[in-house]
């Protein structure tokens, strides 16, 4: 490693310059912008719940990444449809059937229940098939091939649900309990955002204790440390593997569910881009780390939405938040030069990376 | 992988249900439908049915493989079962989309799918006409492969004949027409179908010669002077293939040039791709940036309305190509010390990036925004403007051929193998003196380099270009064509753009369902044929090296 940064010692001096223009770019947009001043303090508050709310949904989905790139070293590109899938069969055979009868608004609580058990169901089976006909067969090729067959998955399942249920946006119903604002600590807050970041911290604390404490948890575990040794042990590797992308795919059920219930409208390309994000978010936090993920959910959730509007707008570049994508995207090519591993990474992405 | 398992009862309705739901999943999302309006055969069958039955014949033929050779009427039967099993989930569909309105749910389940499908004799006599039908067809399936070699042959190749007449009768007719003229027309097709009689020629005509060309192959050895007469043939066969490609636009027609033209650039841009992901194994799924980036500098230049400079497009070309070249290199820096699916994530978002910033309002000034660049020049030279698609074909191929030639020549050069090298273990290959940095930067700017080219072609062939034109989908297309063609193999770019790019544009129902299509390809390809179908011989011993019995080692 060492070697290698003395042959390539004027490209560093390029990364580093590059890390420090961005960086005082950035600096430089803020500071312009807190001395304009824009916008009251009501809509910075505001900006940053809705960060907190994205960057929770990152969260969940960012899970499945981590915890697929643990055991099996890949990316698993069609995670973010998996993401999709969950919510848009439930959306179209419950949420919107139900709200059409009366029924969702009798029985809020049944029927947010029923959609979110549909959504997981329906994601956990495309992941589980997508492991079995796609993933599965490959462990042994080269890193390229499952990579590649990943990313076939991934646009195979957008354009079936895409045939299946037609290219338009669908609407999800409101939950009349969900509208509007709710005061915490004199702070007006949509109630939706606040619904999301509870449900997504419940769903990562029990993540945490499953994989830290179960017996399931800890065979992921030993899988992910070494498949031969884990198989002498007597512990069945197709299984921990395909429990490991259950897992994770009902997380991204959940974050689905999460995602109509703040944005109200499904479609077949919507898991496509959080996916890539959530992939940066694990990247971030530090790839195959549980609180790794979620912590670089949150973080670029806080980015994305604050960014535009505090760096960028200070800058004078006109409607900034068309940028938002590009923060992401930067901040990912950023990370992986300077920090691969990650903010709470561990040692494996050094090397991978 | 050798020992085959007989295969049991168990397995018999294994293999039907996955081909019923295969054709079930094929329905729904209205693949099977849209294809039934394609006729085939004039009032035989469409399309649509080769795709309803493809199935459960192919899983025939698949578990007839698994039955031992002496027991022919097990196979037999088998076959009838897996036909008969595979029509009972399309029997279901049919059944509740005639009692209940799930249209509202699954938009594709239309009442011409219904009727296809039970072909159109209504539900209780159509379902048993389907069972029969696809049990037959699982019978005749299973009989097909219990044939000797020298008849099974012919009598496939002779089906796979008549089959692609029928699918492209529609452009078979206009070409017959432009050149035969009516009379012939009409003894070959009915409507814009095949008409039965002509069909049967066709079969009978392929099996026939097939069956022939079989019996007289001799099979010798090769001596010194064949190889070196080969050689020569294939210098005279590219010479030939050339003049063939020079005089194609008036064979093919303005529709099928203008096609040709879109492969072309497709060509150009897999080639540019095959050089970073094939040759250097530095997986990019960002392509489309420099394809954007020669786009936009072309426009820029040469447009004539208030946002270009006005310059002629031989002037603009090369700094157009010099841009997205330059923007390779630039691009490149930042993902040096990346492998593997990292650098496939980042080369995304720089793709993503460049689109969002040819869209923002940032940039709207200098690159139009969302409305893009209009009244972009055709190129011209001596106040000829090829303005026909029969005219710019040949810019194409120009492009083309010089993409070609660069390619053939940087694989074979030092260079070239620099990036096998170093495509096969980066650490390897610095430990042997490669510079990673130079390699790898020489990769990522020769890639922009074809991507450049071709979208500098490509904004002044279609005179207008907008940032959507320019979005993942294009890098998604080049990366499958150049996989489905074989890696790092130059004939397979062409074949896989033929088949990729070629293909849907003469069906117009598939471009529909392409990129499904695409993503089901990927995986197949990957699964039973990782090198591709014209394989380079390197990545083919490398992509089978990990199913030879591994060697002892100690590590």
């Amino acid at each position: 490693m060492l070697q290698r940064l003395q042959n390539i010692s004027f490209l560093d001096i390029a990364l580093w310059a590059l890390g420090a223009i961005i960086i005082f770019v950035v600096i430089w947009g803020t500071v312009a912008t807190l001395i304009e001043n824009p916008y009251p303090a009501q809509t910075w508050v505001e900006t940053v719940v809705a960060g907190i709310a994205q960057g929770s949904l990152y969260a969940l989905i960012a899970i499945g990444y981590t915890l697929v790139y643990g055991v099996l070293f890949m990316i698993n590109f069609a995670h973010g449809e998996f993401f999709m899938s969950g919510i848009i069969t439930a959306t179209i055979f419950l949420a919107q059937p139900m709200k059409a009868s009366g029924f969702l608004d009798a029985h809020p609580v049944i029927s947010i229940s029923l959609i979110a058990v549909t959504a997981i169901l329906v994601s956990v089976g495309i992941a589980l098939l997508t492991e079995r006909v796609a993933y599965r067969p490959l462990r042994k090729a080269p890193r390229l091939v499952p990579l590649i067959t990943a990313i076939g998955a991934s646009f195979f399942w957008q354009y079936f649900f895409r045939g299946l249920y037609g290219s338009e946006v669908k609407s999800f119903p409101q939950f009349e309990a969900l509208a509007g604002k709710a005061s915490i600590l004199g702070i007006p807050i949509l109630k939706s955002h606040i619904i999301v970041i509870i449900a997504a911290v419940l769903m990562l604390i029990g993540l945490y204790f499953f994989i830290m404490k179960t017996k399931v948890g800890k065979s992921i575990r030993a899988v992910a440390e070494n498949k031969d040794v884990a198989a002498l042990m007597g512990i069945n590797v197709d299984r921990a593997v395909a429990i490991t992308f259950a897992m994770g795919s009902a997380m991204a059920g959940i974050a689905g569910v999460l995602f109509a219930l703040v944005f109200r409208q499904v479609h077949f390309f919507m898991g496509f881009i959080p996916g890539i994000k959530a992939f940066t978010a694990a990247v971030l936090g530090g790839i195959g780390s549980v609180p790794g993920a979620a912590l670089g959910g949150f973080l670029l959730g806080m980015f994305e939405s604050v960014g535009p509007g505090l760096f960028l707008e200070g800058l004078g570049i006109p409607a900034p938040h068309q940028l938002k994508d590009v923060i992401a995207f930067t901040l990912l090519v950023l990370v992986l030069i300077f920090r691969p591993q990650g903010i709470l990474g561990e040692r494996l992405a050094v090397e991978k990376a | 992988m050798t020992i085959t398992k007989s295969i049991e009862i168990r397995d018999v309705i294994k293999f039907g249900l996955l081909a019923g739901v295969i054709v079930l999943s094929l329905s729904v999302i209205g693949f099977i439908d849209l294809l039934g309006t394609r006729e085939l055969v004039a009032g035989m069958f469409t399309l649509g049915h080769i795709f309803m039955l493809a199935a459960p014949f192919g899983m025939a033929f698949v578990s007839a493989g698994k039955v031992s050779a002496d027991e022919k009427n097990k196979a037999l039967g088998y076959g009838f079962l897996i036909g008969v099993i595979a029509a009972l989930p399309l029997v279901v569909l049919a059944i509740l989309a005639t009692s209940f309105d799930i249209r509202q749910f699954l938009p594709n389940v239309s009442p011409s799918l219904i009727s296809l499908l039970t072909f159109g004799q209504g539900l209780t006599v159509g379902s048993l006409i389907l069972v029969v039908v696809t049990g037959i067809l699982g019978l005749l399936a299973a009989g097909l492969h219990t044939l000797p070699d020298r008849f099974q042959h012919p009598l496939i190749t002779g089906l796979g004949w008549m089959l692609i007449a029928g699918t492209f009768s529609e452009i078979l007719l206009g070409r017959v027409r432009a050149f035969f003229g009516r009379g012939v027309v009409k003894l070959i097709f009915a409507g814009k179908a095949l008409n039965p009689i002509a069909a049967l020629i066709i079969f009978v005509l392929a099996a026939g010669i097939t069956y022939w060309l079989d019996t007289r192959a001799p099979k010798k050895e090769e001596t010194v002077e064949d190889i070196k007469k080969l050689q020569k043939m294939t210098k005279i066969r590219i010479g030939l293939g050339i003049l063939l490609l020079l005089v194609s636009p008036l064979i093919l027609g303005t529709y099928l040039t203008e096609v040709a033209n879109n492969v072309g650039l497709y060509v150009i841009m897999g080639l540019g791709l095959n050089i970073v992901v094939g040759f250097a194994g530095l997986l990019d799924l960002g392509f489309v940036a420099f394809f954007a980036i020669g786009a936009f500098a072309m426009g820029v230049l040469t447009s004539e309305g208030h946002l270009g400079l006005g310059l002629t497009f031989w002037t603009a070309l090369p700094f157009s190509v010099l841009a997205s070249t330059l923007a390779g290199v630039v691009l490149g820096i930042p993902v040096l010390g990346m492998r593997g699916d990292y650098l496939a994530i980042v080369t995304l978002g720089f793709g993503e990036i460049i689109r969002i910033l040819a869209l923002s309002d940032m940039l709207k000034p200098y690159i139009g925004g969302a409305q893009g660049i209009l009244q972009i020049p055709k190129p011209s030279i001596m106040g000829f403007e090829f303005i026909q698609p029969e005219s710019l074909f040949y810019i194409v191929l120009l492009g083309v051929l010089l993409a070609a030639f660069i390619s053939w020549r940087l694989r074979d050069s030092r260079l070239g193998r620099q990036w096998m090298a170093m495509r096969d273990d980066e650490d390897v290959a610095e430990a042997m003196g490669i510079n990673l940095v130079s390699t790898k930067l020489m990769a990522f700017a020769s890639g922009a380099f074809f991507g450049g080219l071709a979208g500098a072609i490509f904004a002044s062939k279609l005179t207008s270009i907008f940032p959507h034109s320019f979005n993942l989908i294009v890098s998604i297309n080049v990366l499958s064509l150049i996989i489905v063609g074989g890696l790092g193999s130059l004939p397979g770019v062409v074949v896989g753009a033929l088949i990729l790019v070629g293909l849907p544009e003469l069906l117009r129902e598939f471009a529909e369902h392409r990129m499904l299509i695409y993503g089901a390809l990927l995986i197949v390809m990957m699964l039973a044929k990782p090198e591709g179908f014209w394989p380079s011989e390197i990545i083919k011993r490398e992509l089978h090296a990990h199913e030879e019995p591994e060697p002892v080692s100690s590590d």
